[in-house]
Order: structure tokens, then sequence, then C-alpha cells
């Protein structure tokens, strides 16, 4: 007998949790002496007010929903990747290269390419941890940790010593020839007639992102080999009993999870920077866990949490343009969404369950 | 490169070595006890920003220490709640928890100070000084002399050297972890609370039925590592030459203390020359010049930084001799089934 209806699960849960970690960001922005409400409308009016903000909130949810759909793939695995950050940096290295030692005659052509490279080395990052969880048992936890700060030293490396043009002094690479520039929400939107924020860094890899959702969702749902991943996530045992090879869906997994978290370079290092930078990735990486843990590792629910996170980004940056509430406030909020959301699930829902039981019995 | 080059190496590994170690003993007897913690980094930043905070108020360094142990207490309850009381995922919570650290650090320190996310800088009795052990050459004698100190000291004896330089002038935290280790294996392996604390990370149904609180024992080691975690937070921004907190000032330590605890296998001493080791790396990146004469050419910093982390992959992959954690690691215990 189930405990609960289904949309409860799906929606009240994460909802109360919503709420709870909104309350508490509340009463954090109430104790820095400022007005909550004023806040939010104030984020409001930045992030969704102008198509300028929307740009910018749609660039931001480009990236997390990158990273979100990565940790959702693997946590349908049963598997925690906390490595999405370094994956996304490996994937910057793909983009970088590809983009710079490649003569493309035209944008579209790059960005098949660019999400290639990007995804190969994203995917290459995840693989090691990956083949170290399914042969020799190191939990992957762990070594994904280690590879985001081994990740960053390499890239540091890379940057400073090798990809570094010459006479500059910035550890960045050179500038991607204009060739590889992809056209912003601007571009595409102005030939219909639609006028949308030429300053703005939201671009064509937002549609990319999109794809890549209901892609994630058509193999996790629908294909074989999605039903294997489900399948061992729920019951290693299980699955092993079936004939489903843990090795295999470890890596397939992983594999796919990095993929996607390498992704992400198309947005912020192709579409924006257009070169690669140190720290490109600013935390984007860790960003999707919260997504993926509000989005139930659904990708519509990955959308949908990581339109918010890209509302909660760029309206928490005008906050800190317009108040003295510093950018970290969004990291809090982050915090909370992940600790009321992932860690303290139960914390919502044994009263829940308690609740629709009571209700059930008093009907029967 | 001289003895005293070395000396002085060695003098800045220990110091360094000193929040590693305190971070990954408050990880050992978590982990021991079955609950995983990569809040580490979190507890000690949270930590740091409130003993710095606290003693630049009070004027006071052992308030601050106070606060700072406090701080990193309530971020390891809300840990126990989510993992224990809650039965939560407790590699999720440790992630909030550096999130919530990272946040709120900079948030009040903004609020407080004004200064973008520092403390003012800590002087006199706001922070830990050095400790001149009696018969070691320290800047008294200098000053006694009327001559610079490294000048004293070169002239000196080795001896002389290594005592004055490496086991005198180092903060009294510094002594209190080096002798906490000997108290953690005897605690650990030496006591009914440590047996049991560590029965209860490999089989917490044996430890039940036995009669012996499972929520206790965990809540019990949970508290223990919040502590440590403060006072290792309180050594890096209130203990000499740190004076007063930075954003994001743990820097990764947390996660270091991590790499090491698994790198020692779980087990004390070894956490301790893991800890050296470590601490060894960080002393070496700060001098390029001794490491350059060491290995005879010239290592780039950045890859000597992330040595830690990739001997520890090393370690996890069972390459070296395997690191297997403590059985029931990361599962939250349900009493009926």
């Amino acid at each position: 007998m189930e405990k609960m209806p289904k949309w409860a699960d799906i929606i009240l849960i994460p909802l109360i949790s919503l709420i709870l970690a909104a309350l508490l960001s509340a009463l954090v922005i109430l104790a820095t002496g400022e007005d909550p409400i004023e806040a939010v409308k104030l984020m409001v009016s930045g992030a969704l007010g102008s198509t300028y903000g929307w740009g910018y909130t749609l660039y931001y949810a480009t990236n997390f929903l990158f990273t979100g759909l990565a940790v959702a793939v693997a946590f349908h695995a049963r598997m925690f990747n906390i490595g999405g950050e370094g994956q996304a940096m490996l994937g910057g290295l793909g983009v970088a290269l590809i983009c710079l030692y490649i003569p493309w005659p035209h944008w579209s052509l790059a960005l098949l390419g660019a999400a290639a490279g990007a995804a190969v080395f994203g995917a290459a990052w995840a693989a090691i941890p990956a083949y170290l969880q399914a042969k020799r048992g190191s939990h992957i936890v762990i070594t994904t940790i280690m590879f985001n700060f081994i990740a960053a030293a390499l890239l540091n490396y890379v940057l400073v010593n090798l990809l570094r043009p010459d006479g500059s002094m910035d550890p960045a690479t050179a500038r991607f020839p204009t060739t590889v520039h992809l056209p912003t929400l601007h571009d595409i939107l102005a030939p219909l007639g639609i006028s949308f924020s030429k300053a703005a860094p939201a671009n064509v890899s937002f549609l990319v992102a999109v794809a890549a959702c209901f892609i994630v969702w058509l193999l996790i749902w629908r294909t074989r080999l999605g039903y294997e991943i489900r399948a061992y996530g729920h019951s290693e045992q299980g699955a092993r009993y079936a004939g489903i090879s843990p090795v295999k869906i470890t890596m397939i997994a992983m594999l796919i999870s990095g993929a996607l978290a390498g992704m992400m370079a198309t947005n912020n290092v192709m579409g924006e920077a257009e070169r690669l930078v140190l720290n490109s990735t600013e935390g984007a990486g860790f960003i999707g866990i919260a997504v993926a843990l509000m989005g139930r590792s659904h990708p519509f629910g990955v959308f949908l949490a990581a339109l918010l996170f890209g509302f909660l980004y760029q309206g928490g940056a005008e906050l800190a343009l317009w108040t003295k509430i510093p950018r970290e406030l969004i990291v809090v909020i982050q915090a909370l969404v992940i600790l009321f959301t992932g860690a303290l699930d139960n914390m919502v829902r044994m009263p829940l369950e308690k609740l629709f039981m009571a209700l059930r019995k008093r009907k029967a | 490169m001289d003895f005293l080059t070395l000396i002085q190496v060695l003098d800045s590994t220990v110091r360094m070595a000193t929040p590693l170690l305190l971070a990954c003993l408050a990880g050992l007897y978590s982990e021991r006890a079955g609950i995983f913690d990569i809040g580490l980094e979190g507890k000690m930043l949270a930590a740091a920003f409130f003993s710095a905070a606290v003693a630049a108020i009070t004027g006071s360094v052992w308030m601050g220490l106070l606060a700072g142990v406090g701080a990193s207490l309530i971020l390891s309850g809300l840990h126990g709640l989510a993992s224990v009381t809650f039965r939560g995922n407790q590699l999720i919570s440790g992630v909030a928890i550096n999130f919530l650290a990272a946040g709120l650090t900079v948030l009040i320190a903004q609020d407080w100070f004004h200064q973008g996310g520092r403390t003012p800088s800590l002087d006199g009795a706001a922070r830990f000084g050095a400790i001149e052990l009696p018969f070691a050459i320290g800047p008294a004698d200098a000053e006694a002399a009327g001559r610079p100190l490294s000048q004293l000291l070169a002239e000196a004896s080795p001896l002389q050297q290594f005592y004055s330089e490496l086991i005198s002038g180092q903060v009294i935290l510094v002594y209190l972890t080096f002798l906490f280790v000997p108290l953690t294996a005897w605690i650990l392996f030496g006591t009914r609370f440590g047996l049991r604390l560590r029965a209860v990370g490999e089989n917490p149904a044996a430890v039940d039925t036995a009669g012996v609180s499972v929520t206790g024992l965990r809540y019990a080691a949970v508290a223990i590592c919040g502590i440590l975690c403060g006072v290792a937070g309180a050594q890096l921004a209130t203990a000499e030459p740190a004076a007063g907190f930075i954003k994001d000032m743990s820097a990764g330590r947390g996660f270091i203390a991590l790499a090491a605890l698994i790198f020692a296998k779980w087990r004390p001493w070894h956490a301790m020359w893991a800890c050296l080791l470590f601490g060894l790396f960080q002393a070496l990146e700060l001098r390029p010049d001794v490491l350059e004469a060491m290995v005879g050419l010239k290592v780039q910093a950045q890859l000597l930084g992330a040595l830690p982390y990739v001997m520890t992959v090393v370690i996890l992959a069972g390459f070296v001799g395997k690191a297997v954690p403590p059985k029931a690691g990361g599962e939250p215990y349900v009493k009926e089934r």
C-alpha cells in the first residue's frame, strides 16, 4: 500500500521544502536589516522584468540545465556525482581546443563539434572515478570530489603554461575566432520580429540544453538502457539477478553524466566568454546538485528547477547591485534547498505520510 | 639548501598540518561511528569566521575559540539531525553544510564589519601567539643581543636550531593538536566508549542488541567532530601568523583532511603522518626555491597542490594497499525492520 498519493510525493514535498528554504532565506534577509518583500520584488524585476534580465536568467539556467541533468542521470543509477564542476571544467578545455585549433566554416558546425568535444572531455573526466567505482569499489563521491580539485589544478597548469597566448599575463586562452561565435537570443529572435536585449548572454545553447532534457527523458523512460539504469538504481541485487551488469551500468551512467556536465561549456565558454578563463564554471557544477534534488531527478523537474535557479542567480546579482545584501545570499539559498529537498527530506515526508494515513483511516 | 632552511620548511609544515590534523581527527571520530562527513570544510570555515569575529569584538582569543567551536557544533547538530534522526543522505547533508557555511560567513561578515567579507585584523590578546619554550632562541634573545633573530639562529648549533625553530615557538593549539593524536588512539582503542564507537560504525545492530544507544553514540561522535572542526577553524583564523578571517579561507583544507583520513585508512597515528605529509606539500608550495633544490628541477606549484588528491585516488583505487571504510558508513540505522 502506498503511504501517500503520487501527487503529494512529486509536488507537495518539493513545494513544502522550497517554502521552508524560502522562509529561512527571508529570515536571513531580515537579519541583515533589509525587507524580504522588497528584496523579492527587486529580484523579480531584475531577473524577469526585462529581456535583459531574462537573457541572464536563461543564460544561467542553461548552465544549470546541463549540470542538473548530469547529477540527475547519476542519481537514477543511485550514484552521487559531485564531480560536475570538474567535468564542466574539462568540457571547457575540450571546447577551447576545438574552437581554437579547427578552422570551422560556420558556427552551427562548430557548435556540433564543440558539443562533441565538451562531451568527450567531460565523460573522460568522469570515466576514471566511474571505473574505480565499478571495478575497485572506490567510493564515487570521494573520487569525484578529488577529481574536482585535480581538474582545477590541471586547468590552471594548462592555461598558465600551455594555452596562454604569448605576451598575455591573463591565465586564459586566446579569443575564439568570430566564425565560431554563437548567435545570442537577440540574433535568433530578431528575424521573427521579436526584440530581445542585445547585451544579454543567453544564446543558442539554451535550445541545446532543452533538447538535452528531452533526450534524457527519452533515454531514462523510453529505452532499454534507461530501464536498466533505473532498475540498477532501485536494487543492485535485483538488477544483477536480472542479468544487468553493474560495471556496465555504472560506467555508462557516469559517462552520460560527465558528458552532460561537460556540455555546459558550450554555453559559458563558447556562448558567453568566447575564450577559456580560469574558474569559468563558477560553481555551476555544484548547483546541479540542488537542481537535480529539487527536480526529483526528472528532466522536466530539472528544467523547472534550473529556471528557478537561473532566476535566483540573476535576481541575486541585482540584489547585490542595489542593496547591501551580498551575492552570497544565493549560496545560502542553494544550501537550504539542498538541505531541505535532499538531506532533510524525511523531516517533511514523515509528518505528511502520517497525515495521509490518518486521512485514509478516517475515510475507511 | 642548508639545515636551517630545512628546519624552517618543517616548521611551516607543522603549522600547515595542524588544522588538517584537527579536521582529520574530527572526520575520524565521525566516520568511525558510521557517519560520513564531507562537511568538515564548512564547519572549519564557519568556526574560522566566528572565532575571528568574536575575538575581534571581545578582544579575547579564548572567547573566539569558544564561539568557533559553538558555530561548528551547531552545524554538526544539523548534520546529526539530518543523518541520524531523519535518516537522510549524509553526503548531501555534508554538501549543504559546506554551502551554508560558505554563504553565511560572508553574509554575516559583511553585515557585521562591512569589510568585503573579512573580519578586522586581530592583534595582541585577540589571537594566539607563539609560545617560547625555555632555552630556545626567540625574539626576546634577539632583542637582548641587539641582533636580528635570523642571525642568532644561523650561528646556533643544529640541535639548538631544531629546538628553537621547530619545537619552540608554536601556538598552543599546535601542541594540543599533536597531544590529541595519542589521546585519540587511546580513546578509540583503549576505552569502552571507543570500542562502542568503532562497533557502531561497523555493525550498529550488534551495538543496539547489547543495549547501547546507537543514536546516542552517533550524536556523541558527531559532536566530537564538531568540537575538533571548531578548533581547526580557530587555528586557521586566529593563530599566528593568521590575523583574521577572509572569505573562503579554509580553501579546500576540509577536503584535504578527508583525503588524509582515507590515506591513513581511518587510524589516528597514520592520520598524523598523512597530515604532516600533506602539510609539507602546502609548505613547499610557498617555498618553490626549496622545492627546486630538493627535486632538482622546477615543479609547478599548481601540480603540487593537486598531489594530495591524486595520492588519495591512488590509495582509494587500492593499487597501494586498500582503504576500506567502516562497514556501516553512510547507512542510516533503522531499529525495527
